[in-house]
Protein backbone atom coordinates (compact mmCIF):
# COMPACT_ATOMS: atom_id res chain seq x y z
CA UNK A 1 0.00 0.00 0.00
CA UNK A 2 1.61 2.97 -1.05
CA UNK A 3 1.15 6.10 1.04
CA UNK A 4 0.47 9.69 -1.06
CA UNK A 5 2.12 12.70 0.57
CA UNK A 6 0.79 15.58 -0.36
CA UNK A 7 3.39 18.43 -1.23
CA UNK A 8 3.35 22.09 -0.45
CA UNK A 9 4.50 24.45 -3.41
CA UNK A 10 8.23 25.71 -2.79
CA UNK A 11 6.70 29.07 -2.31
CA UNK A 12 4.27 28.27 0.63
CA UNK A 13 7.25 25.97 2.26
CA UNK A 14 10.60 28.26 2.59
CA UNK A 15 8.95 30.63 4.61
CA UNK A 16 8.34 27.26 7.01
CA UNK A 17 11.58 25.93 6.18
CA UNK A 18 12.84 29.61 7.22
CA UNK A 19 11.52 29.42 10.48
CA UNK A 20 12.18 26.06 11.39
CA UNK A 21 16.50 26.78 10.39
CA UNK A 22 15.65 29.47 12.92
CA UNK A 23 14.21 28.02 15.61
CA UNK A 24 16.98 24.84 15.42
CA UNK A 25 20.13 27.64 14.39
CA UNK A 26 18.69 29.25 18.32
CA UNK A 27 18.46 26.04 20.31
CA UNK A 28 21.82 25.06 19.18
CA UNK A 29 23.21 28.61 20.33
CA UNK A 30 21.84 28.11 23.88
CA UNK A 31 23.28 24.49 23.84
CA UNK A 32 26.53 26.09 22.84
CA UNK A 33 26.66 28.78 25.11
CA UNK A 34 25.22 26.21 28.13
CA UNK A 35 28.10 23.99 27.08
CA UNK A 36 31.08 26.49 27.37
CA UNK A 37 29.75 27.53 30.78
CA UNK A 38 30.15 23.82 32.12
CA UNK A 39 33.26 23.41 30.42
CA UNK A 40 35.08 26.54 32.19
CA UNK A 41 32.74 25.54 35.73
CA UNK A 42 35.13 22.02 34.90
CA UNK A 43 38.08 23.37 34.44
CA UNK A 44 37.95 25.89 37.02
CA UNK A 45 36.91 22.61 39.50
CA UNK A 46 39.51 20.55 38.07
CA UNK A 47 41.99 23.28 39.04
CA UNK A 48 40.46 23.99 42.41
CA UNK A 49 40.32 20.58 43.10
CA UNK A 50 43.66 19.51 42.01
CA UNK A 51 42.79 16.76 39.99
CA UNK A 52 45.40 15.65 37.84
CA UNK A 53 44.37 13.21 35.04
CA UNK A 54 48.02 11.16 35.44
CA UNK A 55 47.00 10.68 39.17
CA UNK A 56 43.71 8.95 38.35
CA UNK A 57 45.20 6.78 35.71
CA UNK A 58 47.98 5.61 38.25
CA UNK A 59 45.59 5.12 40.66
CA UNK A 60 42.80 3.28 38.50
CA UNK A 61 44.96 0.18 39.70
CA UNK A 62 45.15 0.58 42.79
CA UNK A 63 41.39 1.27 43.25
CA UNK A 64 41.06 -2.35 42.08
CA UNK A 65 43.83 -4.15 44.44
CA UNK A 66 42.47 -2.55 47.52
CA UNK A 67 38.64 -4.04 46.64
CA UNK A 68 40.13 -6.95 45.61
CA UNK A 69 42.37 -7.37 48.75
CA UNK A 70 39.76 -6.63 50.78
CA UNK A 71 37.91 -9.54 49.48
CA UNK A 72 38.18 -12.46 52.35
CA UNK A 73 40.05 -15.63 50.97
CA UNK A 74 36.81 -18.06 51.09
CA UNK A 75 37.63 -21.72 50.05
CA UNK A 76 34.81 -24.47 49.82
CA UNK A 77 36.70 -27.38 51.59
CA UNK A 78 37.38 -25.04 54.69
CA UNK A 79 34.42 -22.51 54.36
CA UNK A 80 33.09 -22.84 58.06
CA UNK A 81 36.51 -22.19 59.32
CA UNK A 82 37.31 -18.98 56.63
CA UNK A 83 33.74 -17.27 57.43
CA UNK A 84 34.44 -17.99 61.32
CA UNK A 85 38.07 -16.28 60.42
CA UNK A 86 36.25 -13.31 58.18
CA UNK A 87 34.37 -12.84 61.32
CA UNK A 88 35.78 -13.54 64.02
CA UNK A 89 35.10 -10.17 66.15
CA UNK A 90 31.06 -10.86 65.19
CA UNK A 91 29.83 -10.28 69.16
CA UNK A 92 31.51 -7.37 69.10
CA UNK A 93 30.65 -5.80 66.13
CA UNK A 94 27.26 -6.74 66.33
CA UNK A 95 27.01 -5.23 70.00
CA UNK A 96 27.86 -2.09 68.21
CA UNK A 97 25.70 -2.16 65.19
CA UNK A 98 23.06 -2.53 68.24
CA UNK A 99 24.00 0.53 69.59
CA UNK A 100 24.21 2.02 66.17
CA UNK A 101 20.44 0.87 65.74
CA UNK A 102 19.65 2.46 69.30
CA UNK A 103 21.74 5.49 68.57
CA UNK A 104 19.44 5.94 65.13
CA UNK A 105 16.21 5.65 67.09
CA UNK A 106 16.74 8.00 70.04
CA UNK A 107 17.69 10.09 67.97
CA UNK A 108 14.82 10.07 65.68
CA UNK A 109 12.63 9.88 68.70
CA UNK A 110 13.53 13.02 70.56
CA UNK A 111 14.05 14.67 67.08
CA UNK A 112 10.62 13.69 66.22
CA UNK A 113 9.33 15.22 69.50
CA UNK A 114 11.32 18.50 68.80
CA UNK A 115 9.81 18.66 65.10
CA UNK A 116 6.39 17.71 66.82
CA UNK A 117 6.23 20.51 69.07
CA UNK A 118 8.02 23.19 67.18
CA UNK A 119 5.82 22.41 63.53
CA UNK A 120 2.78 23.89 64.36
CA UNK A 121 4.12 27.23 65.50
CA UNK A 122 6.01 27.39 62.02
CA UNK A 123 2.80 27.06 60.25
CA UNK A 124 1.04 29.85 58.09
CA UNK A 125 -2.25 28.74 58.83
CA UNK A 126 -2.18 28.30 62.41
CA UNK A 127 -0.14 30.95 63.48
CA UNK A 128 -0.60 34.22 62.68
CA UNK A 129 2.02 36.19 63.85
CA UNK A 130 5.08 36.22 61.50
CA UNK A 131 7.81 37.21 64.24
CA UNK A 132 7.20 33.71 66.24
CA UNK A 133 6.31 31.36 62.82
CA UNK A 134 9.84 33.12 60.95
CA UNK A 135 11.95 32.27 64.13
CA UNK A 136 10.56 28.77 64.25
CA UNK A 137 11.49 28.70 60.59
CA UNK A 138 14.75 29.70 60.83
CA UNK A 139 15.85 27.71 63.83
CA UNK A 140 14.74 24.43 61.84
CA UNK A 141 16.43 25.63 58.97
CA UNK A 142 19.49 26.05 60.90
CA UNK A 143 19.39 22.62 62.26
CA UNK A 144 18.95 20.92 59.63
CA UNK A 145 21.47 22.89 57.64
CA UNK A 146 24.78 21.88 59.87
CA UNK A 147 25.37 18.92 59.18
CA UNK A 148 25.24 15.80 61.62
CA UNK A 149 28.88 15.55 61.87
CA UNK A 150 29.62 18.97 62.50
CA UNK A 151 26.96 18.90 65.80
CA UNK A 152 28.78 15.68 66.44
CA UNK A 153 32.30 16.95 66.38
CA UNK A 154 31.34 19.79 68.91
CA UNK A 155 28.91 17.54 70.61
CA UNK A 156 31.99 15.41 71.31
CA UNK A 157 34.38 17.97 73.10
CA UNK A 158 31.45 19.18 75.21
CA UNK A 159 30.10 16.08 76.38
CA UNK A 160 33.20 13.79 76.33
CA UNK A 161 33.58 10.41 73.77
CA UNK A 162 30.44 7.87 73.04
CA UNK A 163 27.28 7.63 72.01
CA UNK A 164 25.62 10.39 73.90
CA UNK A 165 26.86 13.42 71.35
CA UNK A 166 25.96 11.21 68.37
CA UNK A 167 22.37 10.67 69.50
CA UNK A 168 22.23 14.40 70.46
CA UNK A 169 23.34 15.40 66.92
CA UNK A 170 21.28 13.39 65.03
CA UNK A 171 18.31 14.84 66.97
CA UNK A 172 18.99 17.89 66.44
CA UNK A 173 19.25 17.48 62.58
CA UNK A 174 16.42 15.53 62.67
CA UNK A 175 14.49 18.10 64.07
CA UNK A 176 15.47 20.44 61.66
CA UNK A 177 14.84 18.14 58.92
CA UNK A 178 11.35 16.64 60.24
CA UNK A 179 9.98 19.87 61.18
CA UNK A 180 10.31 21.18 58.17
CA UNK A 181 8.38 18.15 56.43
CA UNK A 182 5.82 18.10 59.47
CA UNK A 183 4.59 21.79 58.73
CA UNK A 184 4.19 21.59 55.26
CA UNK A 185 1.73 18.42 56.13
CA UNK A 186 0.12 20.80 58.72
CA UNK A 187 0.17 23.37 56.42
CA UNK A 188 -2.22 20.71 53.66
CA UNK A 189 -4.55 19.95 56.51
CA UNK A 190 -8.38 20.23 56.02
CA UNK A 191 -8.95 23.53 57.61
CA UNK A 192 -12.52 22.76 59.30
CA UNK A 193 -12.05 21.11 61.85
CA UNK A 194 -9.88 24.11 63.43
CA UNK A 195 -12.48 26.02 62.20
CA UNK A 196 -14.86 24.32 64.31
CA UNK A 197 -12.65 24.18 67.11
CA UNK A 198 -11.93 27.65 67.35
CA UNK A 199 -15.68 28.52 67.07
CA UNK A 200 -16.82 26.04 69.97
CA UNK A 201 -14.09 28.38 71.87
CA UNK A 202 -11.10 25.86 72.07
CA UNK A 203 -7.69 27.35 73.23
CA UNK A 204 -4.61 27.27 70.92
CA UNK A 205 -3.23 24.29 72.60
CA UNK A 206 -6.72 22.44 72.37
CA UNK A 207 -7.36 23.08 68.97
CA UNK A 208 -4.19 21.72 67.75
CA UNK A 209 -4.92 18.63 69.85
CA UNK A 210 -8.24 17.56 68.41
CA UNK A 211 -8.66 19.43 65.33
CA UNK A 212 -4.82 19.22 63.84
CA UNK A 213 -3.33 16.00 65.16
CA UNK A 214 -5.80 13.76 64.16
CA UNK A 215 -5.17 14.72 60.85
CA UNK A 216 -1.44 14.49 60.74
CA UNK A 217 -0.62 11.63 62.63
CA UNK A 218 -0.20 9.00 59.98
CA UNK A 219 2.07 11.49 57.71
CA UNK A 220 3.91 12.40 60.70
CA UNK A 221 4.55 8.65 61.65
CA UNK A 222 5.22 8.08 57.72
CA UNK A 223 7.93 10.61 57.52
CA UNK A 224 9.33 9.64 60.96
CA UNK A 225 9.96 6.36 59.64
CA UNK A 226 11.99 7.67 56.45
CA UNK A 227 13.89 9.27 58.86
CA UNK A 228 15.04 6.46 60.71
CA UNK A 229 16.20 4.76 57.69
CA UNK A 230 18.47 7.71 56.65
CA UNK A 231 19.78 8.14 60.64
CA UNK A 232 21.06 4.40 60.90
CA UNK A 233 23.10 5.39 57.92
CA UNK A 234 23.88 8.36 59.89
CA UNK A 235 24.37 6.64 62.90
CA UNK A 236 26.99 4.43 61.41
CA UNK A 237 29.30 7.23 60.54
CA UNK A 238 28.79 8.70 63.64
CA UNK A 239 32.28 6.42 65.30
CA UNK A 240 34.26 8.54 62.55
CA UNK A 241 34.35 11.04 65.18
CA UNK A 242 33.71 9.35 67.88
CA UNK A 243 30.03 9.67 69.20
CA UNK A 244 29.43 6.22 69.36
CA UNK A 245 28.28 2.73 66.99
CA UNK A 246 30.18 0.84 64.67
CA UNK A 247 31.96 3.72 63.03
CA UNK A 248 34.76 3.53 65.15
CA UNK A 249 35.95 -0.18 64.11
CA UNK A 250 35.19 1.11 60.56
CA UNK A 251 37.51 4.10 60.69
CA UNK A 252 40.10 1.72 62.28
CA UNK A 253 39.96 -1.27 60.16
CA UNK A 254 40.30 1.06 57.30
CA UNK A 255 43.22 3.46 58.37
CA UNK A 256 45.00 0.55 59.52
CA UNK A 257 44.53 -1.91 56.29
CA UNK A 258 42.97 -4.60 58.25
CA UNK A 259 41.26 -5.34 55.19
CA UNK A 260 39.24 -8.38 55.68
CA UNK A 261 37.10 -6.64 58.53
CA UNK A 262 37.14 -3.87 56.39
CA UNK A 263 34.61 -6.02 53.99
CA UNK A 264 32.73 -7.51 56.85
CA UNK A 265 32.01 -4.81 58.77
CA UNK A 266 31.03 -3.16 55.40
CA UNK A 267 28.46 -5.63 54.43
CA UNK A 268 27.30 -5.91 58.03
CA UNK A 269 26.39 -1.89 57.88
CA UNK A 270 24.74 -2.49 54.22
CA UNK A 271 22.83 -5.59 55.05
CA UNK A 272 21.52 -3.49 58.44
CA UNK A 273 20.73 -0.82 56.11
CA UNK A 274 18.72 -3.07 53.39
CA UNK A 275 17.05 -5.10 56.19
CA UNK A 276 15.86 -1.98 58.03
CA UNK A 277 14.61 -0.03 54.78
CA UNK A 278 12.47 -3.64 53.84
CA UNK A 279 11.14 -3.21 57.71
CA UNK A 280 10.07 0.40 57.75
CA UNK A 281 8.74 0.14 54.27
CA UNK A 282 6.30 -2.33 54.98
CA UNK A 283 5.32 -0.20 58.08
CA UNK A 284 5.11 2.99 56.03
CA UNK A 285 2.60 0.84 53.56
CA UNK A 286 0.43 -0.08 55.91
CA UNK A 287 0.66 3.15 57.88
CA UNK A 288 -0.91 5.33 54.59
CA UNK A 289 -2.95 2.73 54.02
CA UNK A 290 -4.74 2.89 56.97
CA UNK A 291 -4.31 7.12 56.78
CA UNK A 292 -6.08 6.54 53.29
CA UNK A 293 -9.49 4.32 54.80
CA UNK A 294 -9.60 6.70 58.03
CA UNK B 1 -17.38 42.11 73.69
CA UNK B 2 -18.28 39.08 75.03
CA UNK B 3 -18.97 35.91 73.41
CA UNK B 4 -22.32 33.77 74.05
CA UNK B 5 -21.21 30.66 75.02
CA UNK B 6 -23.52 27.43 74.21
CA UNK B 7 -23.81 25.12 77.42
CA UNK B 8 -25.66 21.91 76.83
CA UNK B 9 -27.67 20.43 80.21
CA UNK B 10 -27.49 16.93 81.18
CA UNK B 11 -30.29 15.95 78.69
CA UNK B 12 -28.50 17.01 75.78
CA UNK B 13 -25.18 15.87 76.71
CA UNK B 14 -26.93 12.40 76.89
CA UNK B 15 -28.74 12.55 74.16
CA UNK B 16 -26.01 13.58 72.13
CA UNK B 17 -23.21 10.68 74.04
CA UNK B 18 -26.39 8.23 72.89
CA UNK B 19 -25.88 9.51 69.12
CA UNK B 20 -22.53 9.59 68.80
CA UNK B 21 -20.92 6.85 70.97
CA UNK B 22 -17.49 6.82 69.05
CA UNK B 23 -17.27 10.55 69.52
CA UNK B 24 -17.38 10.49 73.08
CA UNK B 25 -15.82 7.55 73.91
CA UNK B 26 -13.19 5.62 71.32
CA UNK B 27 -13.56 1.72 71.05
CA UNK B 28 -11.24 0.14 73.80
CA UNK B 29 -9.43 -1.89 71.13
CA UNK B 30 -7.99 1.34 69.37
CA UNK B 31 -7.35 3.22 72.65
CA UNK B 32 -5.37 0.08 73.70
CA UNK B 33 -3.44 -0.27 70.61
CA UNK B 34 -2.21 3.61 70.79
CA UNK B 35 -1.45 2.81 74.63
CA UNK B 36 0.40 -0.03 73.46
CA UNK B 37 2.74 1.58 70.81
CA UNK B 38 3.41 5.00 72.50
CA UNK B 39 4.65 1.99 75.94
CA UNK B 40 6.77 0.13 73.12
CA UNK B 41 8.44 3.55 71.79
CA UNK B 42 9.02 4.39 75.50
CA UNK B 43 10.44 1.15 76.23
CA UNK B 44 12.78 0.84 73.49
CA UNK B 45 14.11 4.38 74.48
CA UNK B 46 14.46 4.02 78.35
CA UNK B 47 16.20 0.46 76.95
CA UNK B 48 18.61 3.40 74.54
CA UNK B 49 19.23 5.56 77.36
CA UNK B 50 20.51 2.47 80.07
CA UNK B 51 22.82 0.87 77.38
CA UNK B 52 23.79 4.32 76.15
CA UNK B 53 25.01 5.56 79.19
CA UNK B 54 23.04 8.75 79.26
CA UNK B 55 23.17 10.07 82.19
CA UNK B 56 21.84 13.78 83.71
CA UNK B 57 25.92 14.86 85.22
CA UNK B 58 27.23 14.02 81.59
CA UNK B 59 23.92 16.03 80.19
CA UNK B 60 24.23 19.10 82.72
CA UNK B 61 27.98 19.44 82.58
CA UNK B 62 27.74 18.94 78.98
CA UNK B 63 25.53 21.85 78.59
CA UNK B 64 27.49 23.82 80.73
CA UNK B 65 30.51 23.49 78.36
CA UNK B 66 28.19 24.03 75.24
CA UNK B 67 27.11 27.32 76.56
CA UNK B 68 30.72 28.27 77.43
CA UNK B 69 31.84 27.60 73.81
CA UNK B 70 28.77 29.52 72.48
CA UNK B 71 29.94 32.65 74.48
CA UNK B 72 33.43 32.21 73.32
CA UNK B 73 32.09 31.64 69.69
CA UNK B 74 31.37 35.26 69.04
CA UNK B 75 32.13 37.39 67.41
CA UNK B 76 32.87 34.91 64.63
CA UNK B 77 37.09 35.61 63.62
CA UNK B 78 38.72 34.19 60.46
CA UNK B 79 41.94 35.65 62.70
CA UNK B 80 44.87 35.56 59.83
CA UNK B 81 43.77 32.30 57.84
CA UNK B 82 41.13 33.71 55.57
CA UNK B 83 42.39 33.43 52.39
CA UNK B 84 43.27 29.73 53.05
CA UNK B 85 39.53 29.87 54.19
CA UNK B 86 38.78 31.24 50.81
CA UNK B 87 40.52 28.43 49.19
CA UNK B 88 39.03 25.89 50.88
CA UNK B 89 35.52 27.05 50.11
CA UNK B 90 36.66 26.77 46.37
CA UNK B 91 37.83 23.28 47.03
CA UNK B 92 34.62 22.11 48.71
CA UNK B 93 32.78 23.91 45.20
CA UNK B 94 35.16 21.94 43.01
CA UNK B 95 34.47 18.70 44.73
CA UNK B 96 30.35 19.32 44.57
CA UNK B 97 30.48 20.12 41.49
CA UNK B 98 33.28 17.54 40.07
CA UNK B 99 31.90 14.89 41.99
CA UNK B 100 28.40 14.99 41.24
CA UNK B 101 28.86 15.95 37.75
CA UNK B 102 31.38 12.61 37.53
CA UNK B 103 28.78 10.59 39.31
CA UNK B 104 25.93 11.43 36.56
CA UNK B 105 28.11 10.04 33.47
CA UNK B 106 28.93 7.44 35.34
CA UNK B 107 24.88 7.05 36.23
CA UNK B 108 23.93 7.65 32.92
CA UNK B 109 24.35 4.52 30.90
CA UNK B 110 23.62 2.49 34.06
CA UNK B 111 20.01 4.42 34.03
CA UNK B 112 19.52 3.19 30.83
CA UNK B 113 20.76 -0.74 31.89
CA UNK B 114 18.93 -0.55 35.14
CA UNK B 115 15.24 0.29 33.29
CA UNK B 116 13.19 -2.51 32.26
CA UNK B 117 12.17 -0.93 29.11
CA UNK B 118 15.25 -0.93 27.61
CA UNK B 119 17.02 -4.31 28.74
CA UNK B 120 14.08 -6.23 29.19
CA UNK B 121 16.57 -9.14 30.67
CA UNK B 122 15.40 -9.88 34.08
CA UNK B 123 19.26 -10.98 35.05
CA UNK B 124 20.89 -7.96 33.62
CA UNK B 125 18.57 -5.56 35.43
CA UNK B 126 18.59 -7.05 38.67
CA UNK B 127 22.15 -7.30 38.68
CA UNK B 128 22.51 -3.24 37.70
CA UNK B 129 19.58 -3.20 40.55
CA UNK B 130 21.44 -4.93 43.19
CA UNK B 131 25.03 -2.95 42.39
CA UNK B 132 23.34 0.20 42.38
CA UNK B 133 21.93 -0.54 46.01
CA UNK B 134 24.98 -2.11 47.29
CA UNK B 135 26.83 1.07 46.61
CA UNK B 136 23.54 3.39 48.16
CA UNK B 137 24.54 1.36 51.43
CA UNK B 138 27.87 3.18 52.14
CA UNK B 139 28.07 6.31 53.24
CA UNK B 140 29.64 8.59 51.08
CA UNK B 141 32.03 9.49 53.90
CA UNK B 142 32.71 5.58 54.13
CA UNK B 143 33.86 5.99 50.62
CA UNK B 144 35.75 9.40 51.63
CA UNK B 145 37.98 7.66 53.72
CA UNK B 146 38.19 4.49 51.67
CA UNK B 147 39.78 6.55 48.71
CA UNK B 148 41.73 8.92 50.84
CA UNK B 149 43.52 5.71 51.88
CA UNK B 150 43.64 4.80 48.06
CA UNK B 151 44.37 8.23 46.14
CA UNK B 152 46.08 9.49 49.53
CA UNK B 153 44.68 13.23 51.14
CA UNK B 154 42.83 15.89 49.45
CA UNK B 155 40.11 17.25 47.47
CA UNK B 156 40.39 14.34 44.90
CA UNK B 157 39.56 11.80 47.26
CA UNK B 158 36.40 13.97 47.94
CA UNK B 159 35.53 14.31 44.18
CA UNK B 160 35.72 11.01 44.22
CA UNK B 161 33.98 9.80 47.34
CA UNK B 162 30.77 11.89 46.47
CA UNK B 163 30.82 10.90 42.63
CA UNK B 164 30.74 7.02 43.82
CA UNK B 165 27.62 8.02 46.01
CA UNK B 166 25.93 10.33 43.69
CA UNK B 167 26.56 7.57 41.09
CA UNK B 168 24.28 5.07 42.84
CA UNK B 169 21.78 7.46 43.96
CA UNK B 170 21.38 9.39 40.83
CA UNK B 171 21.41 5.86 38.79
CA UNK B 172 18.85 4.78 40.44
CA UNK B 173 16.81 7.58 39.98
CA UNK B 174 17.26 7.90 35.63
CA UNK B 175 16.37 4.33 35.56
CA UNK B 176 12.90 5.48 37.40
CA UNK B 177 12.93 8.59 34.94
CA UNK B 178 13.64 6.36 31.70
CA UNK B 179 11.06 3.66 33.14
CA UNK B 180 8.25 6.39 33.60
CA UNK B 181 8.83 7.79 29.82
CA UNK B 182 5.85 7.85 26.96
CA UNK B 183 6.15 4.74 24.99
CA UNK B 184 4.98 6.48 22.25
CA UNK B 185 7.53 8.46 20.67
CA UNK B 186 9.51 5.46 20.91
CA UNK B 187 6.99 3.70 18.66
CA UNK B 188 7.06 6.06 15.92
CA UNK B 189 11.10 5.72 15.70
CA UNK B 190 10.44 2.14 15.59
CA UNK B 191 8.32 2.12 13.02
CA UNK B 192 9.81 4.59 10.87
CA UNK B 193 12.80 2.43 10.88
CA UNK B 194 14.84 3.48 13.23
CA UNK B 195 17.25 0.94 14.92
CA UNK B 196 16.76 0.89 18.87
CA UNK B 197 19.86 3.52 19.43
CA UNK B 198 18.14 5.67 17.43
CA UNK B 199 15.32 4.95 19.31
CA UNK B 200 16.66 6.05 22.51
CA UNK B 201 18.18 9.10 21.07
CA UNK B 202 15.91 10.44 19.24
CA UNK B 203 12.46 8.89 21.40
CA UNK B 204 13.66 8.75 25.01
CA UNK B 205 16.48 11.15 25.40
CA UNK B 206 14.46 14.39 24.68
CA UNK B 207 11.77 12.81 27.54
CA UNK B 208 14.11 12.09 29.66
CA UNK B 209 16.87 14.86 29.95
CA UNK B 210 14.91 17.98 31.33
CA UNK B 211 14.34 15.13 34.09
CA UNK B 212 17.53 13.99 34.50
CA UNK B 213 19.04 17.46 34.42
CA UNK B 214 16.86 18.97 37.19
CA UNK B 215 17.75 15.47 39.51
CA UNK B 216 21.48 16.36 38.63
CA UNK B 217 20.58 20.22 40.26
CA UNK B 218 19.07 18.56 43.20
CA UNK B 219 21.97 16.34 43.87
CA UNK B 220 24.20 19.02 43.45
CA UNK B 221 22.87 21.14 45.87
CA UNK B 222 22.72 17.97 48.54
CA UNK B 223 26.42 17.39 47.58
CA UNK B 224 27.17 21.01 48.47
CA UNK B 225 26.21 20.73 51.79
CA UNK B 226 27.87 16.95 51.76
CA UNK B 227 31.21 18.33 50.61
CA UNK B 228 31.44 20.12 53.35
CA UNK B 229 31.92 17.17 55.36
CA UNK B 230 34.42 14.74 53.52
CA UNK B 231 37.26 17.02 54.83
CA UNK B 232 36.71 15.71 58.39
CA UNK B 233 38.36 12.78 57.31
CA UNK B 234 40.61 14.32 55.48
CA UNK B 235 39.07 14.61 51.57
CA UNK B 236 39.90 18.37 51.36
CA UNK B 237 37.49 21.33 51.77
CA UNK B 238 35.95 23.48 54.29
CA UNK B 239 35.31 20.15 56.69
CA UNK B 240 39.00 20.01 57.12
CA UNK B 241 39.77 22.93 58.95
CA UNK B 242 36.54 23.09 60.82
CA UNK B 243 37.35 19.69 62.17
CA UNK B 244 41.03 21.31 62.51
CA UNK B 245 39.51 24.68 64.59
CA UNK B 246 37.32 22.39 66.81
CA UNK B 247 39.90 19.91 67.86
CA UNK B 248 42.39 23.01 68.95
CA UNK B 249 39.22 24.59 70.56
CA UNK B 250 40.02 27.55 68.45
CA UNK B 251 36.12 28.79 68.67
CA UNK B 252 35.98 32.06 66.93
CA UNK B 253 37.28 30.43 63.81
CA UNK B 254 34.36 27.45 64.44
CA UNK B 255 31.89 29.86 63.97
CA UNK B 256 33.21 31.55 60.93
CA UNK B 257 33.73 28.06 59.47
CA UNK B 258 29.98 27.60 60.11
CA UNK B 259 28.55 30.94 59.29
CA UNK B 260 30.28 30.22 55.42
CA UNK B 261 29.25 27.06 55.36
CA UNK B 262 25.59 28.21 55.51
CA UNK B 263 26.09 31.15 53.34
CA UNK B 264 27.29 28.77 50.64
CA UNK B 265 24.31 26.76 51.23
CA UNK B 266 21.82 29.30 51.08
CA UNK B 267 23.53 30.94 47.79
CA UNK B 268 23.62 27.62 46.33
CA UNK B 269 20.15 26.67 46.82
CA UNK B 270 19.20 30.07 45.70
CA UNK B 271 20.55 29.41 41.42
CA UNK B 272 20.16 26.07 41.67
CA UNK B 273 16.10 25.91 42.64
CA UNK B 274 16.34 29.39 39.92
CA UNK B 275 18.19 27.10 37.62
CA UNK B 276 15.96 24.04 38.10
CA UNK B 277 12.50 25.78 38.11
CA UNK B 278 13.36 27.31 34.80
CA UNK B 279 14.35 23.87 33.18
CA UNK B 280 10.78 22.29 34.63
CA UNK B 281 9.18 25.59 33.65
CA UNK B 282 10.35 24.75 30.21
CA UNK B 283 9.34 20.69 30.11
CA UNK B 284 5.72 21.74 31.02
CA UNK B 285 5.24 24.44 27.93
CA UNK B 286 6.85 22.01 25.78
CA UNK B 287 4.01 19.26 25.04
Amino acid sequence: MAHAVTRLPDAQLAPMLAAYEAAVRERRRHTLIAAAVVAVCIALAAWMGEVKPGVLFANAGRLISYFASIVPTLRWETLGADLAEWYWNLDHWLKLLLDTILIAYLGTLIGAIGAFLLCFLACANLVRSPLIRLTARRFLEFCRTVPELVFALLFVVAFGLGPMPGVLALAIHTMGALGKLFAEVVENIDMKPVEGGVAAGASWPKMVRFAVVPQVTSNFASYGLLRFEINVREASIMGFVGAGGIGQDLVEAIRKFYYSDVSAILLLIIATVMIIDLATEQVRHRLLGVGGRA
Amino acid sequence: MSRARITLDAEARARLAAAYPQALSPAPTQRLRVIAIIAMLAGIAVFSFWRLDFNLDRIGSGLAQLGHFLTLMVPPDPGTQLPLYIHALGETLAIAFLGTLLGAVVAFPFGFLAAKNVIPNIFAHFAVRRLLDTVRGVDRLIWALIFVTVVGLGPFAGILAIATASFAELGKLFSEAVEALDRKPVEGIVSTGGSDVEAVRFGMLPQVLPVLASQLLYYFESNARQSTIVGIVGAGGLGLHLAEQIRVLEWQKVSFLILMMLAMVATIDFISSRLRFSIIGKTRLEP
